[in-house]
């Protein structure tokens, strides 16, 4: 067993020991609250992680997520219980050892990502090596290797304030994947960013893990997400751990109302929409752009067709490669008279209706917002995947 | 019963003697550390004295070749251009060699000032105790009229530089304490957390983080400090300190509006080249 946290209690503002005492007499959280001033971070919380595994806690805001996670590397110091890694009890470590096990067995990704601003890419995720006491070159070579692994190639001069929130957090994971431990704990990482990123980043961590050897706490608060990357997932509500299980026992078998409540309203909720189910687009052509620049647009991304943006981005229409080639064999130069209309899709649109939308069409699918904008592109394979997905 | 409301009446009209106790308090310190005292007054005056050989040393021309070049390149060329006039106009009218003495006291006064400042600073964001403390003995430090420990610093430390020295430090201290305090107590909490989680000891969250974090902060502390220090000038001549302030004290006495005048620009044309060198980017 990798990680053992056992009958672990954090309690806030309290004198700790008289509050456990009324917790395990029955008495809620709001009523210690009520009668004592002090806030009830965990209670009586204990679950086991394996070796190499992705175990992802979740509940809502204030469930004491973020608490439980952090009193693995004691960041929060637990009121009572133990926690046990890798055969060793971390509540019997004295600072030092504690500060040597946490470089030897932590890296940590945050969900305002954490970075220093004064420091480039580079220097932040060389961060945890540096404070390893390792030498220069040897840091800034791993530091590279991890800074490669995300993707972030090139950057490593940059400040992080040069970069967008899903680089950002991408800087936060090799600096925990730097640092080269056995654990990673990760603090509602992707909360802060935008769907399409949250998905490229979650996609991202899926693909590091095939290759990585680490075991993952991950934290979260939305059941799709940990529904995606958990092996099995942990269901916390006021403190306590709810329900802990793979996807089949969350879905099919709560164990008390609140999991089935929180399962089902997500299962409601999770009529899909195009916003859930659109990509990127790989490339998009503009008014003004040649023919030529749109073959080689297509050409270089193996697009069969292309959405064109006029003024200030806003979606003209799609053109296509056969299109395209006709023209140019007629040595025509102007692309605005290929330019073909296609059905569009709203962000809200539910996958049941983009269906009836693209099922006679070739080209994908423009998702527009209010202004006209191209939010993202929908393929046919999607939507069908999406809804076989659903009917099951 | 009349007895009890006659000593109240006694109590609320007999003065406190307040300044009879600051008096004692500061001859027992003359009295029984004179030793000590004596040591750290030399202490500042050889700094002082070491500085001031170190400026006089090269010719005037010289030095404010290096001061252009040192705002070429802190700031660039505009500035450098500025610091070569603003300096060549002081040597121009002959304060060239108060404004030495100076440099040489305002150096000394700012490193000291510095010395302690910042560490105080770095205590005090992590002591609960230091900065109650602290509080206020800088406000005091920062609102009692500086004549009023001219006189403790002239029987501590005799008429000179050193003197000067110690009534600036009193004087331009508080800004560093407070700003480095207030960089420190700034710097985003999770940014210290994601050091301890990677394992960091208490110098390196100190070096890594917070300081690197408190840096535009204690710069400004820096900058305040040495415009404070400047501010003194005068006030440091009345207990024998030399440099820009005598002329403008004795052209005070000898109603000299032309000396005055020179002087005062001397003391303008520094405060300003140093400001803009040590000052945040505009």
């Amino acid at each position: 067993m990798k990680i053992k946290a056992e009958n672990l209690y954090k309690i806030f503002d309290g004198k700790g020991q008289k509050e456990i005492e009324m917790l395990k007499s029955g008495k809620s959280k709001d009523d210690i609250l009520e009668k004592t001033g002090a806030t009830v971070g965990i209670n009586n919380a204990s679950f086991e992680v394996e070796e190499g595994e992705i175990f992802v806690i979740m509940g809502l805001s204030g469930s004491g997520k973020s608490t439980l996670l952090r009193t693995l590397n004691r960041l929060v110091e637990p009121t009572a219980g133990s926690v046990e890694i890798d055969n060793t009890n971390i509540m019997d470590l004295n600072k030092d050892q504690l500060r040597e096990f946490r470089k030897e067995k932590f890296g940590m990704v945050f969900q305002n990502f954490a970075l220093f601003p004064y420091r480039t890419v580079l220097e932040n995720a060389e961060f945890g090596l540096e404070i390893q006491g390792m030498d220069k070159d040897k840091r800034r070579e791993k530091a590279m290797t991890a800074l490669k692994q995300v993707g972030l190639e090139g950057y490593e001069d940059q400040k992080p304030d040069q970069l967008s929130g899903g680089m950002q957090q991408r800087v936060g994971l090799a600096r925990a994947l730097a640092v080269d431990t056995d654990i990673l704990l990760m603090d509602e990482p992707f909360s802060a960013l935008d769907p399409l990123i949250k998905k490229d980043m979650q996609d991202k961590l899926l693909d590091l893990y095939e290759h990585i050897d680490k075991t993952i706490i991950f934290i979260t608060h939305d059941l799709d997400e940990a529904l995606k990357l958990g092996d099995r997932i942990a269901i916390m509500k006021d403190g306590e751990i709810v329900q802990v299980g793979n996807h089949e026992e969350i879905l099919t078998n709560a164990e008390n109302d609140y999991v089935a409540e929180f399962v089902q309203d997500v299962n409601r909720s999770r009529v899909l929409t195009a916003e859930d189910i659109m990509d990127k687009p790989e490339a998009v052509l503009y008014q003004q752009d040649g023919l030529r620049t749109a073959l080689h647009k297509m050409r270089h991304n193996e697009l069969g067709s292309i959405f064109v943006l006029g003024k200030n981005r806003r979606y003209r229409g799609i053109v296509t490669i056969e299109d395209v080639v006709e023209s140019l064999n007629k040595d025509k130069e102007n692309l605005t008279e290929i330019i073909k209309e296609v059905p569009i899709a709203q962000p809200e649109e539910s996958v049941n209706d983009l269906f009836s939308k693209i099922a006679d069409i070739n080209t994908p699918l423009p998702v527009l917002d209010e202004n006209k904008k191209l939010k993202g592109i929908i393929v046919k394979t999607h939507v069908v995947a999406n809804l076989a997905a659903e009917n099951v | 019963m009349v007895i009890i409301i006659n000593s109240i009446i006694e109590l609320f009209t007999t003065k406190i003697p307040l300044g009879n106790w600051v008096e004692n308090l500061v001859n027992f310190l003359i009295n029984n550390f004179s030793g000590p005292l004596n040591t750290f007054s030399s202490l500042i005056e050889s700094i002082v004295g070491g500085v001031e050989v170190v400026l006089a040393f090269p010719h005037p021309l010289v030095l404010i070749a290096i001061f252009a070049a040192a705002a070429w390149k802190l700031k660039g060329k505009r500035l450098a251009v500025f610091v070569a006039l603003g300096l060549g106009l002081v040597l121009n009218i002959e304060m060239w060699d108060p404004l030495v003495i100076t440099l040489a006291s305002i150096i000394t006064s700012v490193l000291v000032a510095l010395v302690i400042g910042i560490p105080v600073g770095i205590i005090k964001a992590h002591n609960k105790w230091v900065d109650l403390i602290t509080r206020p003995i800088l406000d005091f430090m920062q609102t009692i009229p500086p004549f009023v420990y001219l006189i403790p610093a002239l029987m501590f430390f005799g008429l000179g530089n050193v003197s000067g020295v110690i009534a600036t430090v009193v004087f331009a201290i508080a800004p560093p304490i407070r700003l480095t305090y207030l960089g420190i107590k700034q710097v985003d909490e999770e940014l210290e957390e994601a050091g301890h989680a990677f394992g960091a000891n208490w110098w390196q969250i100190l070096f890594k983080i917070e300081l690197p974090g408190a840096m535009p902060s204690i710069m400004m502390g820096i900058n305040q400090c040495i415009m404070l220090s400047l501010s003194m000038v005068v006030i440091a001549a009345m207990i024998g300190a030399g440099g820009l302030g005598k002329p403008v004290l004795r052209s005070l006495n000898v109603v000299d509006i032309g000396l005055g005048f020179e002087a005062g620009l001397g003391v303008v044309i520094i405060a300003m080249v140093l400001d803009r060198m040590f000052g945040r980017d505009s």
